[in-house]
């Protein structure tokens, strides 16, 4: 599905991403952990087609597609989710609005007709409601008001509305609390499929034991030094990230 | 002298004398003929043994001067100035230029010991100490300054129109960095006055400026060499004495690649019926990776309860960021002079180059303050911050005005202002002007100004725990002026301190 | 002002000056009016078309930017009408009352069908029968010299003067529209709207003309908002791009009155609209809003003079421009507190997004205050659109044209929230999305 091969990108004069290399398969789940400054969020951003960095080598073949040559909004029609570490606020634009332009965009670039008024308010009743949003939260500008928990709850809703094949969670758990975290893991997990692939990445152990990853990556100097199961992340959670230079955390 | 005397015995009978340093130096002194022509720009030029070029640039502004008209624009009122009345040099007299310490007139040595600034360098040293314990205990009381120790502070004092002494001098030669009177920078170091003097603040810049050019009688020179980071404070202390004498002094700060120095400026004046002029004129050049922190606290003699008196404050203050990097800090606390006119500016030519602005303006009586700032944003990525704070008591007027504009090549520039005044009493006035100027989609400019009073719920939780209104007030002002305060080096900062509360003495009750 | 004083020195000013003694030749010698009007004339031979160094007009200079002085429209004939007619923008309800290049035309206005409450007076007829409302003309002048005003007094000729009956509510907006077609030429149009005590209104003034051609339109209105009466106004100028559009706006505020204000700026090469509003009852309450959609090479200038004379009043101004291509936009406020005028809360806040790397935004947001028991302050930001929103857009698939056409609607909608009548509120917005969609195209 996604086929990433040494990478560089930088962003002003420092380069981040050092030669990065991976390969995803549909219906897996790939967790990337690391020390902070590892190059982890630079490699979402890359993906999903932030503009701030400047890719300088290597590819990313997507669907058969050259990532790359897309702009982000191309990328996110094709299939490209990323849920953001730090989601913004827009005031302004409400949560309804904005989701049934992003929805429409979507479907108009997969060939799909667009929704009709009744059939959206449907649609995002049903999704909303199985993650815990009230019909107010809807209404209000995007994550506006909004606690931490509150938008990363928002991401989630743009994910199952969006159907994405391929989805990166950047730093999610970050300003979760446990409640939060599991009721976020449960609309991730809901959204597993065979056809569907997943990028976490994380800093902490912790998350992983909610969204259980088939393979786990360990990213250092802006590329992966490390492979393994499931067990690797325990490993990390004992002995820290002091082999990469970094204490425990 | 007796009229003097008489003069200033009658203003304390009046019981308005808030001002301490209102008092006079006996001292005899030589003047030029009073009134302003090419003679006396020739006697000036001649006093100060100056190159003939120097006369030249001087005749050349004059002649300038003459075409042009006072600037009325400033929300300023008073009555227009006769500039033929008056004395446009005054300097205590001496056989030769004191050659030590000990060649100045005690009575002037005096003074400065008066005003808390000793010039021998022993006394200096004597005082760290002292003045070590008396800081520790006003920082505990007031500022939460971590890591004060004390300072040695090299004094370039002015007395009317002449430098009278600079300390520290040798110790600061063997860094490389030159602080002397301009007067003998221009005879030691002709080509380094030459090169930046009008370069900043270009001779026909305006009505004042322009008239500094003509006549101004002395002032500092300081020159930072590359790389060098000065290791003490410079400070010069501008003391005018003299009646119907005009101050016109010129500094030149230089500080050249890589190097650091941060500068401090005080003044005062005696009480005097009269309203006496002092226009100034201050160049800082910045050069790349150079920084330079320029302090001021103001505090002529702002004339009497009834606003007789006191000094016409228009002053013409600019700092060229010039190389990439570089950075230029204006940090002011206005609280004499009876009018003052005062914009210490930025240029920011070189990429990434920084200005900032941090003023507090306290106006009484019949002050009146129309002061602020321009950021001129003319490279890429060049960045400013303002932070402006007026009190207005009393029957004053107090007014910023400020420009902050980016030129069609300022990609990336960003302003940051936030101007507050503050009200106290409803005779006065408090009056926000800014011009904000985007030529660059990429700039980003915010700006936020706001005017209130000091709430009454403040003011009695203060009372209520025993502060008198006065007190009250004082504490309430402190913590408005605090963020602005905290940019002040430290022995100047509990200074200022003290004066914000002597200044509002009698705007409540 | 006499050190502003300058000699009358371009070719405009001199032709201006000329034409203005002609129609006073031709006006009536005497009466309050033809009083004023000379000494508008006198004023603005004495001062003439404002300069950069005239403070309030201190980025839009006049004198440079207006370099011809055109003939006055004359009365359009029955092609133009119908061809008027048809540029005239609808709002749902409204009683509607048209001018064309300056004349006003009964049979494209519904002065017949006018709502209980509402009276309508031609200035012609108000002239006839010597109009109490008269009176009104002059009386709210600033006490600075206007040069924009002083043309469009010394001009006067046309327009209305309309009164809402003490108590009553009119709940249909009335819609003045003007609308420009033909050749070059210059139209004046003076206003007078008075809302007696309690009485409630909603007056919609927009303004419109062919494209191509660079006219000029000058109009100016005294409004007068009595205590505890109500004023909820609408400008909308969609000029076409060529002309010149000069409007000045002059407002008395009663005791607990409210004026509720909302412009939009889209139209014209060059604008300018002056409000000078004086709070004069104690309890006022103001709001005054504004969008400025502008493109290509257009200027927009608006300029705010608030002042609060009585205690316990309320102001808030905000205004959003949306800066596209080479576009410049100014806004100047000033928020004046006389020392009565204690309690006063005022808020100002001035927003401008660049769109185009070569736009411009000017802005002068400035308190005077004179008083030491009140909450003011004000605001101004300028800058590029946020790229980390856009990015957000774009990262759910919504594509860059669009997610900037969220952002703009967005921005200006936090503005144009304030009108409340809900159907005038929906075709204001209605003609963004227009502006959004005629760029975008």
């Amino acid at each position: 599905m996604l086929e990433i091969k040494d990478l560089h990108a930088r962003i002003g004069d420092r380069e981040i991403l050092k030669g990065f290399s991976l390969t995803i398969n549909p219906g897996e789940v790939h967790a990337i952990m690391g020390p902070n400054g590892a190059g982890k969020s630079t490699l979402s951003s890359v993906l999903a087609g932030k503009e701030d960095y400047e890719v300088t080598g290597g590819s990313v073949t997507f669907l058969g597609k050259d990532l790359l040559a897309m702009d982000a909004a191309e990328r996110a029609c094709s299939g490209i989710f990323l849920a953001f570490q730090y989601p913004v606020e827009i005031p302004g634009v409400s949560n309804m609005t904005f989701l049934r332009t992003a929805l429409n965009s979507v479907r108009k670039y997969r060939g799909l007709e667009e929704l009709s008024t009744p059939d959206f308010l449907r649609l995002m009743k049903e999704k909303a409601a199985k993650l815990g949003m009230s019909q107010d939260m809807l209404r209000r500008g995007v994550n506006v008001g909004f606690s931490g928990g509150e938008k990363k709850r928002n991401d989630i809703l743009q994910m199952s509305v969006l159907e994405p094949s391929f989805c990166i969670l950047d730093e999610t758990d970050s300003g979760l609390d446990i409640d939060a975290l599991r009721i976020v893991s449960e609309g991730v997990n809901s959204l597993r499929s065979p056809e569907r692939s997943m990028l976490v990445i994380t800093h902490y152990q912790r998350l992983l034991d909610y969204i259980v990853p088939d393979v786990i990556h360990v990213m250092h100097q802006g590329k992966i030094v490390r492979t393994g199961g499931k067990e690797l992340a325990l490993e990390l959670e004992s002995t820290g990230y002091a082999a990469y230079g970094q204490d425990a955390a | 002298m007796a009229a003097v005397q008489e003069t200033v015995e009658r203003v304390r009978s009046v019981d308005v004398d808030q001002y301490k340093y209102g008092f006079t130096t006996d001292i005899e002194s030589e003047k030029a003929p009073k009134g302003l022509n090419e003679d006396i720009i020739r006697f000036i030029s001649a006093k100060k043994n100056e190159p003939e070029w120097m006369l030249e640039w001087r005749l050349d502004a004059y002649k300038r001067w003459l075409t042009m008209t006072e600037p009325t624009w400033a929300r300023v009122n008073y009555p227009q100035v006769d500039f033929q009345d008056l004395y446009y040099y005054a300097a205590p007299k001496q056989k030769e230029g004191p050659k030590s310490i000990d060649d100045i007139d005690p009575e002037i040595l005096k003074t400065y010991e008066k005003l808390g600034i000793p010039l021998r360098e022993r006394d200096i040293l004597l005082g760290i100490q002292s003045k070590d314990e008396e800081q520790a205990k006003a920082v505990e009381e007031n500022i939460d300054a971590v890591g004060y120790t004390g300072t040695k502070v090299a004094v370039d004092a002015v007395f009317d129109s002449v430098s009278v002494a600079t300390t520290f001098k040798e110790e600061l030669g063997k860094a490389g960095v030159i602080f002397c009177s301009i007067s003998e920078a221009m005879r030691e170091h002709p080509d380094l006055v030459r090169q930046y003097l009008g370069s900043v603040v270009p001779v026909t810049d305006n009505f004042y400026a322009t008239l500094n050019s003509a006549v101004f009688s002395d002032g500092s020179f300081v020159y930072i060499p590359k790389g060098v980071r000065c290791p003490m404070e410079l400070s010069t202390y501008f003391r005018i004495n003299e009646k119907n004498t005009g101050q016109f002094e010129r500094t030149l700060i230089i500080a050249d690649e890589g190097s650091y120095v941060s500068y401090l400026e005080g003044c005062t004046a005696p009480q005097r019926d009269e309203n006496q002029l002092h226009a100034a004129v201050v160049e800082l050049v910045a050069m790349k990776d150079a920084e330079i922190k320029y302090s001021t606290v103001q505090n002529w003699y702002p004339g009497d309860a009834e606003g007789k008196g006191g000094i016409y404050n228009f002053v013409t203050k600019r700092g060229d960021c010039r190389g990439e990097n570089s950075k230029i800090s204006w940090t002011q606390v206005e609280t004499g002079s009876a009018v003052t006119w005062k914009y210490p500016s930025c240029i920011l030519r070189g990429d990434n180059s920084r200005g900032e602005f941090y003023s507090i303006a306290i106006s009484n009586g019949y002050q009146q303050v129309d002061s602020g700032t321009k950021m001129i944003h003319l490279g890429k990525n060049t960045t400013s911050r303002i932070i402006s704070k007026g009190i207005a008591a009393g029957r004053s007027d107090n007014t910023y005005r400020g420009q902050v504009s980016a030129h069609k090549k300022a990609a990336g520039a960003r302003n940051f202002t936030c101007c507050d005044s503050l009200l106290i009493g409803n005779k006065c006035g408090a009056h926000t002007v800014p011009y904000i100027e985007s030529k660059n989609a990429s700039a980003v400019f915010e700006h936020e100004a706001t005017t209130s009073k000091i709430s009454d719920d403040q003011l009695f939780y203060c009372m209520q725990r025993g502060l008198s209104e006065e007190e009250a007030v004082a504490l309430i002002v402190n913590g408005f002026v605090r963020d602005v305060l905290q940019q002040l080096p430290m022995e100047f900062a509990v200074e200022a301190q003290k004066l914000i509360s002597v200044s509002l003495e009698g705007s409540v009750g | 002002m006499s050190a502003d004083l300058h000699p009358i020195r371009t070719a405009a000013e001199q032709a201006l000056s000329s034409a203005i003694d002609a129609t006073l030749a031709a006006a009536p010698a005497s009466g309050p009016i033809a009083d004023l009007r000379r000494a508008a004339a006198k004023t603005f031979t004495e001062n003439g078309l404002p300069t950069r160094r005239v403070e309030e007009w201190h980025y839009t200079d006049l004198r440079a930017l207006m370099r011809e002085a055109l003939p006055i429209a004359g009365a359009p004939d029955a092609a133009a009408v119908a061809e008027a007619g048809k540029g005239v923008v609808a709002f749902p309800e409204a009683v509607r009352i048209v001018f064309v290049n300056g004349t006003l035309v009964e049979s494209l206005s519904d002065l017949a069908s006018l709502p209980a409450g509402l009276t309508v007076t031609s200035l012609e007829a108000a002239l006839a029968s010597g109009d109490p409302l008269l009176e009104r003309i002059g009386s709210l002048s600033p006490k600075s010299y206007d040069g924009a005003l002083a043309l469009n007094t010394a001009f006067l000729r046309a327009g209305l003067l309309i009164k809402v009956a003490a108590g009553a509510t009119v709940e249909k907006p009335l819609h003045v529209a003007h609308v420009f077609t033909g050749a070059a030429a210059a139209t004046y149009a003076r206003n007078v709207i008075v809302v007696e005590d309690g009485a409630k209104a909603t007056l919609i003034e927009s303004f419109a003309g062919v494209e191509g051609v660079a006219y000029q339109a000058n109009d100016a209105m005294e409004m007068v908002v009595g205590a505890g009466a109500t004023l909820e106004h609408v400008r909308l100028q969609e000029e076409g791009a060529k002309a010149l559009h000069l409007g000045t706006l002059m407002l008395d505020l009663g005791k607990e009155a409210t004026f509720n204000s909302f412009t939009l700026t889209a139209g014209a090469a060059t604008s300018r609209v002056s409000l000078y509003g004086k709070l004069t009852g104690e309890g006022a309450h103001l709001g005054i809003r504004g969008a400025n959609l502008l493109k290509a090479r257009q200027h927009g200038d608006m300029t705010l003079v608030i002042e609060h004379i009585e205690p316990g009043c309320d102001s808030r101004e905000l205004i959003k421009s949306v800066l596209a291509d080479e576009a410049r936009g100014v806004f100047q406020g000033k928020i004046v507190v006389r020392p009565e005028a204690q309690k006063t809360d005022g808020r100002m806040m001035s927003q401008a997004l660049l769109l185009g790397d070569n736009a411009e935004m000017d802005n002068k947001p400035e308190l005077e205050i004179f008083a030491d028991d009140v909450q003011c302050g004000h605001g101004a930001t300028a800058g590029a659109m946020d790229e980390n929103l856009m990015f957000y857009m774009m990262a759910r698939g919504i594509a860059k044209a669009e997610a900037e056409a969220l952002l703009i609607q967005a921005f200006v909608g936090e503005a144009v929230e304030f009108v409340t009548n809900e159907a005038v509120r929906e075709t204001l917005i209605a003609r963004m999305e227009a502006w959004l969609k005629a760029r975008a195209a």
